[in-house]
């Protein structure tokens, strides 16, 4: 019996066909994500770290082994499984409550508990005040809080969250990342955070997984138990760093 | 948050920056006349201003216009739709695109004015065969810029309406059709002004029955030069308004693209 918003990874491998020859991006992956944990993935770009979400959320279909949500192999999208891309993807011709609506679009809520979910949400990112606003009229920390907002109004299980702050300034980075925290919290989901900035793994996940390339594999796997709020100065929170900065490099 | 929203073609001083020319040219126009040139060929401009409200012949400028009017109305009507309804399919299925794409460029290599001897054989010099061509002229523009707007929605706005499951028409409504529209209203836009244009060249060209066309090669014809000048004012104004009020309701629909484009 599973519990929902677990994630099965068992045996996961990806193979393209590059100019008529196999090329192996993801190798054996082997991975379980607890209902409500906070997991981060880091690795050099090429570690397959991308696909691998990119097969979670079902956009890349044909994969060898399974992979189970609550048990269940995923093949194709799916509303129990949001995701945040590196760049916001709002369309940009939808203002900002239109962008987190449309999360609702395919599903048959009624209409003004759609509206309350939508309201909820922007209240949830705090974006407040800006449901009327088009995307060109936003910051970039803000476009991507409206992209959590709708990767979230559907109350996914699991939240796939793919470099989401990675095109950010650091200020604004650091910021969002407690924001995260603090809805990771509120909304009790699972999430899965792909990323390069160690830092960033460090300071959010209950697990860090540190992926090697050619083929993408997992090198380790650390459960970082610093009590939150984590302190990035704290000599702990350097010590695991470092540790992980270390299986990257070797 | 910011205020209202900007518009592509901002109205006031810039309209009035670009009635300098044509009032230049009006004032050069007054003073040649006082003197320089052939009164045959050059009239003057206040004769000229009177032509459409006193002139016996003059007069027939505005059931002419209005007879225009109505003959682009129509043709732009059927040929743009044509347009947009195939520029859709071939936007939207690949079987489509190889099955018509050929076929469309190769026939919109013929240039717009070698189609009338073809016409005016099927369909005879009167209506039909204006209304033809007038909306053989808005196809064309509307097609390719309808198709080329479906083909460049970025795949990433595709992914998301795939992880969202959007159904195949929610993915047309919300996503493709808003996306390509900025190219499409370019297409209707072009598609207006070509239909105007093909509008005067078809009554220019098959001479039958009412029209600014018509009345432009009627006087030319009779040597009134001050009807030809009026004629040819009414095109411009025309053509001009058109393009000045779709532009305003474009503008509009496509906000939120924001300003500084």
């Amino acid at each position: 019996m599973t519990t929902p918003g677990s994630l099965d990874l068992r045996a996961v491998g990806k193979t393209y066909a590059v100019d008529g020859r196999p090329l192996t991006v993801l190798q054996d992956i082997d991975l379980r994500i607890e209902p409500g944990e906070f997991l981060a993935i880091v690795g050099a770009s090429g570690c397959g770290k991308s696909t691998l979400l990119r097969l979670i959320i079902g956009l890349d279909d044909g994969y060898d082994g399974d992979i189970l949500l609550d048990g269940h192999r995923i093949t194709g999208p799916g509303l129990e499984r949001g995701i945040v891309f590196q760049e916001h993807r709002l369309f940009p011709w939808l203002t900002v409550e239109e962008n987190v609506g449309i999360g609702l679009e395919a599903t048959s809520v009624p209409a003004a508990e759609k509206r309350r979910a939508i309201r909820e949400h922007i209240d949830l990112v705090g974006l407040s005040g800006f449901e009327k606003a088009y995307p060109y009229q936003l910051s970039g920390g803000m476009a991507q809080r409206a992209a959590i907002a709708r990767g979230l109004v559907n109350r996914p299980e699991i939240l796939l969250l793919d470099e989401p702050l990675g095109a950010l300034d650091s200020l604004t980075r650091v910021h969002l990342q407690d924001e995260l925290l603090r809805i990771w919290t509120q909304e009790n989901v699972t999430m899965l955070l792909v990323t390069h900035d160690v830092e960033e793994a460090v300071y959010l996940a209950d697990r860090v997984v540190v992926m090697e390339p050619r083929p993408g594999r997992i090198r380790r796997i650390l459960p970082i138990d610093l009590p939150r709020p984590r302190n990035r100065a704290a000599p702990a929170f350097a010590a695991v760093k470092e540790t992980i900065i270390q299986e990257l490099r070797r | 948050m910011p205020a209202a929203p900007p518009f592509l073609h901002a109205p006031g001083p810039r309209i009035r920056r670009g009635a300098v020319l044509p009032a230049a040219l009006l004032l050069a126009w007054a003073a040649a006349h006082s003197g320089l040139v052939n009164g045959h060929l050059l009239v003057p401009v206040e004769k000229v201003a009177l032509v459409p409200f006193l002139d016996p012949q003059g007069i027939h400028l505005w059931p002419g216009l209005a007879a225009s009017l109505a003959r682009m109305a129509a043709g732009f009507t059927i040929g743009a739709a044509a347009g947009l309804l195939l520029g859709l399919s071939m936007g939207l299925s690949r079987t489509a695109d190889r099955l018509f794409g050929p076929t469309l460029h190769a026939v919109r290599q013929i240039a717009l004015y070698a189609w009338i001897p073809l016409l005016t054989a099927w369909f005879g010099n009167g209506e039909p065969a204006k209304v033809v061509f007038i909306a053989l002229s808005a196809f064309f523009p509307m097609v390719l810029n309808t198709q080329e707007g479906l083909r460049t929605v970025p795949a990433a706005y595709r992914e998301v309406a795939r992880v969202l499951t959007l159904s195949r028409w929610q993915l047309l409504r919300r996503v493709l059709l808003p996306g390509a529209m900025p190219s499409i209203a370019i297409g209707v836009q072009l598609a207006l002004i070509y239909a105007w244009l093909a509008t005067v060249g078809a009554e220019y060209a098959m001479g039958l029955g009412r029209g600014v066309g018509t009345l432009l090669s009627e006087g030319r014809e009779h040597f009134r030069m001050d009807i030809v000048i009026v004629g040819v004012l009414t095109l411009a104004l025309v053509g001009f308004a058109i393009n000045a009020a779709f532009g305003r309701i474009f503008a509009r629909a496509l906000r939120w693209r924001g300003p500084a484009r």
